[in-house]
């Protein structure tokens, strides 16, 4: 009989954090009860390190920690002021490029863009928004697609591709123009495969892909993130069917 | 347009006075004076000079949203935006009868709002002029000159207000725009915790309220000849009243009486409104000026408010202000009270019948019940019509197959009395200022005309795409470069 290995560690802000072979810095960090800020990272889908929001430094070098490897020894530094801003940055460019009025939005309170937001203390847009003219898709009969609020995470395209096997959404154009597309001729989501059961349907992390005729029916008081930040419902429930939308 | 001062002869030639903004009002509003080289008054407008649009962004939206989107039109008075767009958005989904729960708990929120409102403008805003003078010292002619000299009073207003506020948080989710009213019903249920929380401070909110109502009756009787003469301009009256004919703030049907009282139209339906209601853009201001299409846009102007409804209903249901109301309608012996001024007193029973129903409603077993929501067959159209605190407020809607709207068009209770505030600010600068070098006293007396309306300058600007703009560019020296005329008849 032989005594189990002790646990691999990195230094995390100060804290040792146990990570299992094969673990990110971040997933890592959320099984311990440490939230890192992101929007792109989904436990359920293989993390590409899109959005920048949860970099960290590790050995004072900058890494996205969702696609970084954990690993022992490490020094970790997330939670700083300069990290903080560079954060606040990335969402405040987020919030000016797509049109995103929290206060009509059926999202609010279940929203990972607002919630990362409050989390990282952001009161202004500081930027200029840019205002886009994105018209909505309603052509579905029981979903909505709001594109103002598309943050490009790729999150249902993966979701519609890997888990659904249906490729209903992907990226077209580059840079600023870059936005979210439907799969088919007539670019209009009634013509698609897309079902309300699929998996595209539950990890959209902002008010894009909406079940129509429900908005507002979760009181405030009662959604996600009226009772505990974002920061605490990450990390008491990491599994995404758990209250991180 | 009714009058004389409503366009001057020649206004280059005129010295031009601006009240900008107009004081103790919800929103921005500007007044303009022309006065001639005697001093006479020769052209008095209310400008409102905010640009809203909702009319417009509205459009291209799903219609579940709307009734959170468009609140965002007040600080003040969301929650009858909430409620006229969720009867409206009903009519979407086919809630021809909803739940009585839903409704015991929209109307809870209504009449918070009526009260909290009211508490606002008359504590707040109002009581400065009338406890202290219209050309009192402006340094203490504000709440905080009300709170050193009569503490209680405003203590009172104060805790008026939070109960409303508090009954809006409870059935809407937060104070200032919750969400709710959906269509079709409500999202949140009443508990009985929260029922008895509202209940334990009836009694004072009872008793402020009768207060009130003493307050305003006392200084009406002490300055009489001033309360009915200030800025008096006779006009016709609209507002809802239930199918019985009684008050009623949050349903019912259209009725309009002339000056003198008589019936002009009963018993229309909130859906018919367009054929009783037209509307008037003028150059001049973003507020579009309804009138009553039978008796067309020079004589068909007309009053909403406190004012109209009390003298418009046969009665009011709720024991204390029906008794309120007859005192009131004593004052004129049966005629119609058209002083504004005599809003203030109004207001004031409006309020304590609001704290009455509000108790009723927290008696009602209906109002804890679960069945919260409904529907029906799908409708394409929609129009909620409800009393707002300032008057009758209709919202109407075209929804698409696609669930998202195609019209919107709003006529917001301020926009209904734009006549009349104008006509009676005209009639306060013949009264007070024609001949006059205005000072600051004199002038106030224009803020009081249009405050007694309790004007909400945000909420009645949305007439992009319908009314006139012109666009000039000047260079330093001030000659005109470019002139961009839209002119409305070629929309």
């Amino acid at each position: 009989m032989t005594d189990a290995p002790a646990p691999q560690t990195f230094q995390m802000d100060g804290h040792d954090v146990a990570f299992a072979p094969g673990q990110s810095i971040m997933t890592a960090a959320l099984a311990a009860g440490r939230y890192i800020p992101h929007l792109c990272f989904h436990p359920e889908f293989t993390a590409h390190g899109s959005c920048k929001v949860c970099t960290v430094k590790v050995n004072g070098q900058p890494h996205a920690s969702c696609t970084t490897p954990a690993r022992a020894g490490d020094v970790i530094e997330s939670d700083t002021d300069e990290l903080t801003q560079l954060r606040l940055n990335l969402v405040q460019f987020l919030f000016t490029e797509g049109n995103h009025f929290c206060p009509s939005c059926e999202k609010s309170g279940g929203c990972t863009l607002q919630g990362v937001a409050y989390e990282l203390g952001m009161t202004t847009e500081h930027f200029s928004p840019l205002f886009p003219d994105r018209p909505v898709d309603a052509s579905h009969p029981d979903v909505l697609l709001d594109f103002n609020r598309c943050i490009l995470c790729e999150l249902c395209i993966r979701a519609s591709a890997i888990h659904d096997q249906k490729h209903v959404f992907a990226l077209s154009g580059r840079g600023i123009t870059k936005h979210l597309i439907v799969n088919a001729e007539s670019g209009r989501l009634a013509d698609t495969a897309l079902a309300l059961s699929d998996k595209a349907m539950t990890v959209c992390p902002v008010g894009v892909i909406l079940r129509k005729r429900q908005g507002f029916a979760v009181p405030i008081g009662q959604r996600p993130y009226d009772r505990q930040p974002i920061s605490a419902v990450a990390t008491a429930h990491p599994d995404p069917e758990d209250g991180h939308e | 347009m009714p009058t004389s001062l409503d366009t001057a002869a020649n206004p280059e030639a005129l010295r031009r006075i601006v009240i900008e903004p107009v004081s103790r009002v919800e929103g921005h509003g500007k007044v303009t004076i022309l006065l001639d080289a005697e001093r006479k008054v020769q052209q008095v407008r209310l400008h409102i000079v905010e640009f809203r649009g909702f009319e417009r962004f509205i459009q291209g939206r799903p219609f579940w949203e709307v009734p959170v989107m468009v609140q965002r039109l007040c600080g003040i008075c969301p929650v009858s935006h909430h409620l006229a767009a969720s009867k409206a958005m009903d009519q979407i989904v086919g809630a021809t009868r909803v739940p009585a729960t839903a409704t015991a708990i929209r109307r809870l929120m209504h009449y918070g709002q009526i009260l909290q409102s009211h508490a606002l403008h008359f504590f707040h805003l109002a009581s400065p002029d009338l406890l202290f003078g219209f050309d009192s010292d402006p340094a203490k002619r504000n709440v905080v000159g009300v709170l050193a000299a009569h503490p209680d009073l405003a203590r009172h207003g104060i805790l008026l207000r939070k109960f409303g506020q508090e009954i809006i948080r409870i059935t809407a989710g937060k104070r200032v725009h919750g969400t709710g009213s959906i269509p079709g019903g409500v999202n949140k249920r009443v508990t009985p915790a929260e029922r008895d929380e509202l209940r334990a401070p009836l009694a004072d909110v009872l008793a402020w309220a009768e207060a009130g109502v003493r307050l305003v009756a006392e200084l009406f009787a002490a300055n009489r000849a001033l309360y009915e003469g200030f800025g008096t301009v006779r006009s016709s009256l609209l507002s809802l009243v239930a199918a019985d004919g009684t008050l009623d703030l949050y349903d019912g049907v259209l009725r309009a009486r002339d000056a003198d009282g008589g019936i002009l139209f009963d018993g229309v339906r909130c859906a018919d409104y367009g054929a009783r209601i037209h509307e008037n853009v003028r150059s001049w201001s973003y507020m579009k000026f309804p009138f009553f299409a039978e008796l067309g846009p020079e004589r068909g102007w007309y009053k909403v408010g406190p004012l109209a409804r009390v003298q418009n209903c046969d009665a009011i249901g709720t024991p204390r202000a029906e008794a309120a109301r007859q005192d009131f309608l004593a004052q004129t012996l049966g005629t119609i009270q058209h002083a504004p001024l005599a809003y203030h007193w109004a207001r004031m029973i409006e309020l304590l019948h609001a704290a009455e129903v509000i108790e009723r409603l927290l008696a009602d077993p209906a109002l804890l019940g679960d069945e919260l929501t409904a529907t029906g067959a799908r409708g394409t159209t929609g129009v909620g019509v409800i009393e707002a605190p300032r008057g009758t407020l209709i919202h109407h809607y075209e929804v698409d197959a696609d669930d998202l709207v195609t019209m919107c068009n709003l006529i917001v209770s301020t926009t209904h009395n734009n006549t009349a505030m104008n006509e009676a600010i005209r009639q306060v600068a013949r009264q007070h200022l024609d001949g006059h070098e205005p000072t600051e006293g004199l002038l106030n007396h224009i803020e009081v005309a249009i405050r007694a309306f309790d004007p909400c300058l945000s909420c009645a600007t949305h007439a992009l795409g319908k009314m006139p703009l012109a666009v000039e560019i000047v260079d330093a020296a001030g000659a005109l470069v470019t002139r961009l005329v839209r002119d409305a008849e070629a929309l």
